[in-house]
Order: C-alpha cells, then sequence, then structure tokens
C-alpha cells in the first residue's frame, strides 16, 4: 500500500536538521540591532543599487491575486507547490466536507430535539440514560472518521519531509529583526538583505503595501530547493502561504524543508512568529524565476554558478536511497554552516 | 443514573434556613480573611468580571486599531500612554503589550478564577454535601494570591519592557528567546512573576479541590453518583495540579535566564529555544482543558436540569473527561508543528491529537441525547447551554483541521488558529460561563434577573461573537499572521466585519451588566428551587441564597436509583 510505503519510507528519514551550536545569538543579536538601523537608513540606496548590480534584471511585477492574499476572500491562496495542491486537496475535498456535515449534523440534531422534546409537545419527560449501542456507535464512527482522515494527513507529512536531492539548491533564510537575510552558499555565499518597502514606495512599484520589500528572495522555478532557516536574534518564522511553506528560523537551530515552485512568480509571505515590535513590518517576497534567468541574476549578483543546474528530472532524484541523501544532506548542511557538529 | 431528586434528597436540617441566624464576621474580616468557600467563590467572580472588563477593553482597542489597514490609534495611545510622543517602534511594541495583556488576562485572571475559582469553590462543596472546603484558609491565600498576580501584571505596563516601550510584549506564551535577551526592561520579570503568584494560587485551589471531593463526600455521595460539575472540576484540578509546576518550573528558567546568567533557552550557552516551548505547551495544552472541563460540567447540570432528566451515559460523561485530561498531556507539540519537529513527532502528535476529538463527540452526543425525550424548556441558561454545544462543536472540528501537522504548516500562527480557539474559549469556555452565571445567580444572590433580558443579551451576544471570530478562519486561510498591528489592504474586508461583531459583543456586555443591576434592585426574591423538578443537585435543597455555613448536619444520599 502507497501510503504504508511512504510512512516507512518517511519514517526512516533522519532529518538533516542540525542543531548547531556555533551560533552565538547574544553577538549576533547586537550587531544584527546595528546592521537592522544600517540597513533601514539605506533601504532606498540600497534599493537602487541592486537595481543597478542586476544590470538586465528587472524585478517582476506581480499578479494579482496570485501568491498574495485576496480581499474577501473565504479559502485558502492558490497553490503553486506539489505539496500546495495535494495538502489544498486534502482540506478542500476531505476535511471541509467532514467538517461542515458534522457542525451542520449537530446543529441539526439540536433543531430538531429543541423543537419535538419542547414542553408544550413533550410534557413528560422520559427516564432513558442509557444505550450502549448508540454509546458504542458514536465511540466508533468517530473513530473510522479520524482514521480516514488520518491516513491522506500521514501521507501529505512523509511528502513533506521527503529529503531534497543531494545535489539540490541550497537557500539559507535568516530571521532577523527585523528584516530577512537570503544566503545562496552554493553560489559563492553573497547575500541578499530584505526590507520592507515604505507603503508609497511599494504603490510605485506597483507592489502591495505591506508585502513588498526592496531585494526579493531570487529562486529558480521546477527544481527542488533546500530552503534552511535560523534566527539571528530571536524566533522568526518563514511563511510563504500560496507555497504552503512555514518554517520557524530559530537562533541556535537550522531548520530545513524542501521548497519546490512550479511556476515563476512573485509569492509573497509574512513573519510568522512573534519576534518583537516590527514583527508586522518584515515580510517575505519570493521571485521565482526559470533556471536560465535564474543564473543570470546571480551572475548579477556578484556570485558564481558552480551549482549545477538539475534538468527538469530533477524531482525524481528524490527516490534516491532515503539514506544517502540524508548523510548528504548532513555533510553539505554542515558545510554550509562552517563545522557545527551536526546533531 | 445518580443525579435524581430521590437521590439527592437532603436529610437533616439542611432545610431550616439556618442562615437567619448565621452569624456573619464584619465587613473587613468577612471579605478579607474570609474562610467561606462561598465569599470567597464569591470574592473570585468579582475578581474575574473586574478583570474580564480590562480583558476585553483590551480586545476593544486591538479590534479598533484592526478596522483597517495601517496604523490609526496606536501612535496616539502611545503617546499617552508613555507620556511623551511615541515612535512608530514605541506605538508597535505597544500592541504586543496589548495583545500579551489580553491573552494573559484572560486565560489566567478571568476564565480560569470565574470558572474554577468563582463557580467551583460556591458550589462542589454544596453538591457533594460538605460544609466548607477542606483548607479554608488556603483557600483565602489561593485567591488572594490570584489578586497579587494580577497586580504583577498591571504594573508591568508601567515600566519599560525594553528598548522601545513600557510593558512586556512577548505573547502570553513569552517564548524565549524574545522574552530573554530580546526584552531587557523589568516589565517582563513582573509579567512572568504574575504567572508564579497565579500559579501558586492555582496549585493550592487544586490541592484544596482534590481533598475536598475526596474526603468530604456527605454519606451515600459516592464517586459515581457525584455531579457532572463536581467530576469536571475533579479532573481540572488534577490537571492544574500537574501541569502549572511545569509552568513555574520553564518560567523560572526565563527569569535566571534574564537575570543570573543561565542558558536553558540560550544556544550560545548550550540550551535551547525550543525546550522552552516544549515546557511551555507542556503545561499549555493541560491549560485549555482547564478552562473548558468545568464549563463541560455546567453545561451538563443545565442540560438535565432543563431536560427534566438524568444526564445520558453518566459514567461515559465523567470517564470522557478523565480521558481528555489524560490525552490532554501527550498532544503539546501540536502546537509546535513548524518549529523543526521530526517527522515521526509530527506524525505521532497529529495521531495523538486527533483522538481528542472522540471523548469530546462522546460529550456532545450525550448532552443531545440527554435532551431527546426530555421535557425541554428554554429557560436562560438552556438556550446558552445549546448554543455552547453548537459553538464548540465548531471549534472543535476546526481543531480536527489543525491537528494535521502537514495541513498546519499553512495554518500554524495565522488568523485561523486565533478563531479556532476562540470558538472553543471565548465563545466556549465564556458562553459556559455566561450559562453558568444565569444558572447560579439567584442561588447566589437570591434574586431573580430579567429572562427576557438574559435571552435577548444571549442572541446579541451570540451573533457579535460570530461577527467576530468566523471571518477569522477565512482571513487565516488566506494566511494573514496573528499578532500583527497592521496588515495588507486585502486582509480588510473581514477585519472591518469581525471589528463591527466586537461592537454588537459589547453591547451584548452591556445588557448583561444592565441585567444584573435590574436583578439587585428590582429582582424578584428567589425560591429555593426556582428551576423546579429538573433541578436534582443538593444546592437546590438549600434556601438561595444558602447559609453562611451549610450543611452542619451532613445530608445522606440515599441509595435509591434505577438504572
Amino acid at each position: 500500500m502507497i501510503f504504508a510505503e511512504k510512512a516507512r519510507r518517511a519514517g526512516s528519514v533522519v532529518m538533516a536538521l542540525g542543531l548547531s551550536l556555533t551560533a552565538l545569538p547574544r553577538a549576533a543579536f547586537a550587531q544584527a540591532a546595528e546592521a537592522a538601523a544600517e540597513a533601514t537608513a539605506a533601504a532606498t540606496e540600497a534599493a537602487g543599487n541592486a537595481a543597478a548590480k542586476a544590470g538586465s534584471y528587472v524585478p517582476m511585477k506581480p499578479v494579482p491575486g496570485i501568491g498574495q492574499p485576496i480581499d474577501g476572500a473565504y479559502g485558502f491562496q492558490e497553490q503553486f507547490s506539489p505539496n500546495g495542491h495535494y495538502a489544498l486537496w486534502m482540506h478542500n475535498a476531505i476535511l471541509m466536507p467532514i467538517i461542515t456535515i458534522i457542525s451542520l449534523f449537530v446543529l441539526g440534531l439540536l433543531m430538531w430535539v429543541a423543537y419535538r422534546y419542547r414542553t408544550a409537545k413533550n410534557p413528560v419527560a422520559s427516564r432513558t440514560s442509557h444505550n450502549t449501542l448508540i454509546e458504542v456507535i458514536w465511540t466508533l464512527v468517530p473513530v473510522l472518521i479520524l482514521v480516514g482522515i488520518a491516513i491522506p494527513s500521514i501521507s501529505l507529512l512523509a511528502k513533506q519531509y521527503k529529503p531534497a536531492p543531494e545535489n539540490a539548491l541550497t537557500i539559507k533564510a535568516t530571521g532577523n529583526q527585523w528584516f530577512w537575510t537570503y544566503g545562496y552558499p552554493d553560489n559563492g555565499g553573497f547575500e541578499v538583505i530584505s526590507n520592507m518597502l515604505p507603503d508609497e514606495e511599494a504603490v510605485k512599484r506597483g507592489e502591495p503595501a505591506k508585502l513588498g520589500v526592496d531585494n526579493r528572495l531570487v529562486l529558480p522555478v521546477g527544481e527542488p530547493i533546500r530552503l534552511q532557516t535560523t534566527g539571528a536574534d530571536v524566533i522568526h518564522s518563514f511563511a510563504v502561504p500560496s507555497l504552503w511553506f512555514k518554517l520557524d528560523a530559530v537562533p541556535g537551530r537550522i531548520n530545513e524543508k524542501v521548497l519546490f515552485i512550479e511556476k515563476p512568480g512573485v509569492y509573497y509571505g509574512q513573519c510568522s512568529e512573534l519576534c518583537g515590535a516590527r514583527h508586522g513590518y518584515m515580510p517575505i517576497a519570493i521571485e521565482a524565476l526559470p533556471r536560465d534567468k535564474f543564473n543570470a541574476w546571480v551572475l548579477a549578483q556578484g556570485g558564481e554558478l558552480d551549482h549545477q543546474p538539475k534538468p527538469a528530472a530533477a524531482p525524481a532524484a528524490a527516490a534516491a536511497p532515503a539514506a544517502a541523501a540524508t548523510e548528504a544532506a548532513t555533510a553539505e548542511a554542515a558545510a554550509t554552516e562552517s563545522a557545527a557538529p551536526a546533531a | 443514573m445518580a443525579t435524581t431528586a430521590e437521590t439527592f434528597q437532603a436529610h437533616g436540617d439542611a432545610h431550616d434556613h439556618a442562615h437567619d441566624h448565621d452569624h456573619k464576621p464584619a465587613f473587613f474580616a468577612r471579605w478579607f480573611m474570609s474562610t467561606n468557600h462561598k465569599d470567597i467563590g464569591t470574592l473570585y467572580l468579582i475578581f474575574a468580571i473586574f478583570a474580564g472588563i480590562i480583558g476585553g477593553a483590551v480586545s476593544g482597542l486591538m479590534r479598533l486599531e484592526l478596522e483597517q489597514p495601517g496604523i490609526q490609534y496606536l501612535t496616539l495611545w502611545a503617546t499617552w500612554f508613555d507620556g511623551k510622543p511615541a515612535e512608530m517602534n514605541t506605538a508597535l511594541h505597544l500592541w504586543n503589550v496589548l495583545i500579551t495583556a489580553h491573552g494573559l488576562i484572560m486565560v489566567f485572571f478571568m476564565v480560569m478564577p470565574a470558572i474554577i475559582g468563582g463557580f467551583g469553590n460556591w458550589f462542589v462543596p454544596i453538591m457533594i454535601g460538605a460544609p466548607d472546603m477542606a483548607f479554608p484558609r488556603m483557600n483565602n491565600i489561593s485567591f488572594w494570591l490570584t489578586v497579587a498576580g494580577f497586580c504583577s501584571l498591571m504594573f508591568s505596563a508601567f515600566v519599560p519592557g525594553d528598548t522601545t516601550g513600557l510593558g512586556a510584549g512577548i505573547g502570553w506564551t513569552a517564548y524565549a528567546p524574545l522574552s530573554t535577551y530580546g526584552s531587557s526592561g523589568p516589565a517582563v520579570d513582573f509579567a512572568i512573576f504574575s504567572l508564579h503568584l497565579a500559579g501558586a494560587g492555582s496549585i493550592m485551589g487544586a490541592i484544596n479541590f482534590i481533598t475536598t471531593i475526596l474526603n468530604m463526600r456527605a454519606p451515600g455521595m459516592t464517586l459515581h453518583k457525584m455531579p457532572l460539575f463536581v467530576w469536571s472540576v475533579l479532573v481540572t484540578a488534577f490537571l492544574l495540579l500537574l501541569a502549572l509546576p511545569v509552568l513555574a518550573a520553564a518560567i523560572t528558567m526565563l527569569i535566571t535566564d534574564r537575570n543570573f546568567g543561565t542558558t536553558f533557552f540560550d544556544a550560545s550557552g548550550g540550551g535551547d529555544p525550543v525546550l522552552y516551548q516544549h515546557l511551555f505547551w507542556f503545561f499549555g495544552h493541560p491549560e485549555v482543558y482547564i478552562m473548558i472541563l468545568p464549563g463541560f460540567g455546567i453545561i451538563s447540570q443545565i442540560i438535565s436540569t432543563f431536560s427534566k432528566k438524568p444526564v445520558f451515559g453518566y459514567l461515559g460523561m465523567a470517564y470522557a473527561m478523565v480521558a481528555i485530561g489524560v490525552v490532554g498531556f501527550i498532544v503539546w507539540a501540536h502546537h509546535m508543528y513548524t518549529t523543526g519537529l521530526s517527522v515521526n513527532t509530527k506524525m505521532y502528535f497529529t495521531a495523538a491529537t486527533m483522538v481528542i476529538a472522540v471523548p469530546t463527540g462522546i460529550k456532545i452526543f450525550s448532552w443531545i441525547a440527554t435532551m431527546w425525550g426530555g421535557s425541554l424548556s428554554f429557560k436562560a441558561p438552556m438556550v446558552w447551554a445549546i448554543g455552547f454545544i453548537f459553538l464548540f462543536t465548531v471549534g472543535g472540528v476546526t481543531g480536527v483541521v489543525l491537528s494535521n501537522g502537514g495541513i498546519d504548516d499553512n495554518l500554524q500562527d495565522t488568523y485561523y488558529v486565533v478563531a479556532h480557539f476562540h470558538y472553543v474559549l471565548s465563545l466556549g469556555a465564556v458562553t459556559s460561563l455566561f450559562a453558568g452565571f444565569y444558572y447560579w445567580f439567584p442561588k447566589m444572590s437570591g434574586k431573580m434577573y430579567s429572562e427576557l433580558l438574559a435571552h435577548i443579551h444571549f442572541w446579541v451576544f451570540f451573533v457579535g461573537v460570530n461577527l467576530i471570530f468566523f471571518p477569522m478562519h477565512f482571513l487565516g486561510a488566506q494566511g494573514m499572521p496573528r499578532r500583527y498591528p497592521d496588515y495588507p489592504a486585502a486582509y480588510e474586508h473581514w477585519n472591518h466585519v469581525a471589528t463591527d461583531g466586537y461592537k454588537i459583543m459589547a453591547v451584548s456586555v452591556l445588557i448583561f451588566f444592565i441585567n444584573i443591576a435590574y436583578a439587585f434592585i428590582a429582582g424578584k426574591k428567589a425560591e429555593d428551587n426556582y428551576w423546579g423538578e429538573g433541578a436534582t443537585t443538593l444546592e437546590w435543597t438549600l434556601s438561595s441564597p444558602p447559609p453562611f455555613h451549610q450543611f452542619e448536619t451532613l445530608p445522606v444520599i440515599e441509595d435509591a436509583h434505577h438504572h
């Protein structure tokens, strides 16, 4: 059975979740505060520089309603990752019908008993206080429903934890009070500092206020990306609703999860762990580009292309023996983190 | 089932209205040095109402600021509060102070004091036929420690929280390192200390309840004949006794990390910030059952009374609460799905969390089965109880959605979570509090309230809270993170609706207070058993209000019941 196999495979995976003891959050905290002040002051200037450096790179225009919230909407944002599609399917096709039916069933029962057994209609109450059969039924039926939910749920978790292939691009997102820095260790190790745009500037650039940033996290589409998060000062959380992605950025830890973006576009998110005064003002903006354009952007940033892109068949590589992939991931994480003892 | 009129027929002189000759202490001794469980219960209720007004007003400020995108009021309030022109960061820090205050006040100083301290103190001894609590003086210090804790929390708002402003802006969860080196000011120490005080009070209260229930039941009142409200308080007391020391340890470690150079939660010294979250939620998850279980008990009493039927499946109901209490201790990390848990851990906590839906379902269906075949009268407490069942169901099913670790990845820390826990707490626990208040207020005060106003209160409240919290599901699904004072324009519509809902809810609270005032000024005198034949527990054998000391001769519970 597919589910069992997946669960077993996932179960055997040791996460390359290295608990790095090398980070010195206290020192980083002071530095980060300095960096923040600097970064804020130079926000506009930096944006200009980046544009100049990027050369041919022109920030992509976001499409309204794609990768960002829609006013008055009821459901989830449209999804642009395979796991996002699966999770959204599970929510819309399994969970929503079940919880709606249960809620309406309880409401219906309440209204029926309220009508049928009101004093005027039923002046003498029965003394029934037991019925073993019905008690067994209302214990077992919920159990069966929950088992029905648990099967796709465990399967979703297994998918989400499938490790990235050995040669996947590694990106490191670091949460700072109150901005993000994005490291590209596979591309020469350059860093992008990402600050929220002031409202007027965002509007001028055609971006939603409170979501637009000066420098986006630029990523390639169509390949698995090993996204690692950590916090420089306090805990932050890297979240992008349209990619069904959320991972805490914890100081002293490296968290890792695979990100796979299906289509080029701009995908917005916001910090999702309380991190101090400007918690609401450190958005995330991903710009997903085709590989060639991504490479051009890397070069324009002064980065290198030592990371060789994999062809579109990349996802198949994930099927490689889990142990090997994990080993490699651990080794790589350790390497990028300058010799942290991987836990 | 045990809760029948015959079963609880009290004997002895409980009926003789001894209170006419009661010797009550003078004002100061009675209310400040009280050892009487009913007086202490009254103090808890007054305190909880007072704290609830403050906590509710704070949420009003929050909803006002969130009515539209941008910062409308925070700068103004921060300027007024700090006494000097506020910078943007100071205004934003004030927001974090507000969310922290709202959470801590509502959990520790409103719901818990009201439902356990208030109704628990008032009715547990009476329902088991005891003259008072086992440790009356400890009961008194439990209450005053809670007050002291509240004062410490209030005081924290007037000292610096961090470099940007006054007050503790760490969230009610006080996650390290934001609560350690992330917030340098003494406000955080005072906020943490307030939890120490309130926690110590609650632990003593728990010991008191357990001792009272296990040792002071009247002759014939076996455990399996106890009213379900007493069962609920017994389970809750065990949860408090086992969970609160873990919180105390965790926040003590916060204090030493902050002030004495330890690094329990600091990676640079070999600690781990995520350890704090494990400790906090090991307490925090049982805590949510601490808030709702006594509500379950109240609802069981009310549904049975107004159906004129014994509770359906009494043993199932009692042990469902025990099961919820036990399982509640092994599901804590579902609050931490995005912290980097391993896949096996996440699978386990997904499955374990879902299990809780089973005993909860048993309770919901047993309440409906209690009503089935009954002769229902829709007095105010019954209307509130039926409202509770529906609202709690809605909050419960979104809990099943959130229990899925893979789904939660997109919902964690969004307004969907805010909607979920307000449906089970603000619409669940608080609705059960109002239900209990309308059920027992005439018993406690001796005055009847206006039935009409109580119904109006329900419907206005029902519309208001649903308007506040239902749209939050939509906001959360669209990705709006919680604890945000400001948001992209695309979240405006539902935020606006939620704020309108708050205004309606505020009107309902006004109606509630008018009703209380009406009861005291013009309310009819309450009879001993104003609910009639359906009300069979021991408090209905006493006068309204009961004598200062009841059951000086213990009632004997007859073993006459019909299975």
